[in-house]
């Protein structure tokens, strides 16, 4: 019963995302055109793209998953979606952290494999573009789970988006130190395994308490 | 049994309500009747456990809904079914997928064929398949009712359950209703209309216990 609600979450979210394109896409779009544009502002100067590659792309990640954060639970607020959630016998967190996964995959997963595209732009090379892929994929998710916990806390909030940037932006800087890092470390010929370790160390308390805060933000959100 | 005792809700430091108590017993409809603003919906809330009541307890089968009793909690949310002033529905998703989604968010699986049945008994099957953004605000509302036919929840919670409805659509509610209660289901709603239940040939007339909210 509990894995059927599970699914049944993520399934409806992913369904929904399919056919609210615009919403998905724009976040996609956003991360795709600031990657680009570094390239031509700053001109063909091979060593400087090399060197600022793991930046520009973390930070464009990082800054595109923001935008698609703030609608992580406000239409579910706005119809009632999350009530039902917070009374049903199914536990709250279950439910919320089969929406961020959801989330993820929607918004987080495509950055993931956009990335070492947009890499070949910064002429980083194989290493070093399996290593940006990596990182995305483990700090991605820690991007998903922390900023929900915002999202939860700003819900119904006059200037939440402001108020969640806030927020959550101090608490995305280790991943992005560690997530770029990890790229540079690669780039500089170093190991990047203590950078990774240390990504997989955030992300696994993130997946236990990112949907547990943010049930327990949520509730007090529609009280 | 669900027993209401002294619940007090207070908003902006100002009561909304005097002190209330009632109970609600298998095979028992209250009509919980009161002026706008006095805090119908926010007892509901309190009631099904969404907001926290200033004062008072509400308990279920004798024991008190709180964190110290998390078993009776979770039994009591598998007995309830509420529907609030939001209907807890996608625009973007068709009638009968809301039906199937909804029933597995709260843990059931609900056959298809069962769904169209709830559908068609609200006149929705010929819009089964339609997006719920293109149908009306009364369509959409028939759409939420028709869940009450596919739960199994004993305790159905309505705020303002007859707003935006048909005649025809009216009559289907009221049958439904009656038919839950007469099956020794629990039946708590607001509505600012007097309220009949019946099945629809005008037989079995269900005595319908009117509660007062008055405003502190």
């Amino acid at each position: 019963m509990i894995w059927q609600a599970f699914w049944a979450v993520v399934q409806r979210d992913l369904m929904l995302a399919w056919r609210r394109k615009s919403e998905g896409l724009s976040a996609v779009f956003f991360f795709v055109v600031v990657a680009a544009l570094f390239p031509l502002g700053i001109g063909p100067e091979l060593n400087v793209l090399r060197n600022i590659a793991p930046g520009v792309l973390w930070v464009g990640a990082l800054l595109s998953s923001m935008l698609a954060l703030q609608r992580l639970f406000e239409a579910d607020y706005r119809d009632g979606t999350l009530e039902q959630m917070a009374l049903s016998p199914v536990a709250m967190p279950l439910l919320i952290g089969a929406k961020m996964l959801a989330h993820w995959l929607v918004s987080g997963l495509p950055l993931v494999l956009l990335a070492p595209v947009l890499g070949l732009q910064f002429d980083l090379s194989g290493d070093a573009l399996v290593t940006l892929t990596l990182a995305l994929l483990l700090g991605t998710p820690i991007l998903s789970l922390v900023g929900g916990v915002g999202a939860a806390l700003t819900l119904g909030v006059r200037g939440g988006g402001v108020l969640l940037s806030l927020l959550v932006l101090p608490l995305f800087v280790p991943v992005l130190v560690f997530g770029a890092g990890a790229v540079q470390a690669q780039v500089s010929g170093l190991g990047v395994q203590a950078h990774l370790s240390i990504l997989m160390a955030m992300l696994l308390p993130a997946v236990f308490f990112g949907p547990l805060a943010s049930a327990f933000a949520l509730r007090i959100a529609l009280e | 049994m669900l027993t209401i005792s002294n619940i007090s809700c207070v908003r902006g430091h100002k009561p909304l309500f005097t002190p209330v108590s009632f109970s609600l017993q298998a095979g028992q409809a209250l009509h919980l009747e009161g002026d706008n603003g006095v805090g119908k919906t926010s007892l509901l809330r309190i009631i099904c456990g969404l907001s926290p009541a200033d004062a008072g307890e509400v308990l279920w089968n004798g024991t008190t809904l709180n964190r110290q009793h998390p078993e009776v909690v979770e039994a009591f949310r598998t007995t309830l079914c509420y529907m609030g002033h939001n209907l807890s529905l996608k625009d973007e998703l068709t009638p009968i997928e809301n039906l199937l989604f909804d029933a597995q968010v709260a843990g059931r699986s609900l056959p298809h064929e069962k769904g169209m049945d709830a559908l068609r008994k609200m006149g929705l099957n010929n819009r089964a398949y339609l997006p719920l953004r293109v149908l009306s605000q009364g369509q959409k509302r028939r759409t939420a009712l028709a869940r009450l036919s596919v739960t199994a929840a004993k305790l159905w919670v309505l705020d303002e359950p007859f707003v935006a409805l048909d005649a025809q659509s009216l009559d289907n509610l009221r049958a439904l209703l009656a038919n839950h209660v007469q099956q020794g289901g629990m039946l708590l709603f607001t509505s600012h209309q007097a309220v009949e239940l019946s099945q629809p040939n005008g037989q079995h007339v269900l005595d319908v216990q009117p509660i007062r909210l008055v405003a502190a």
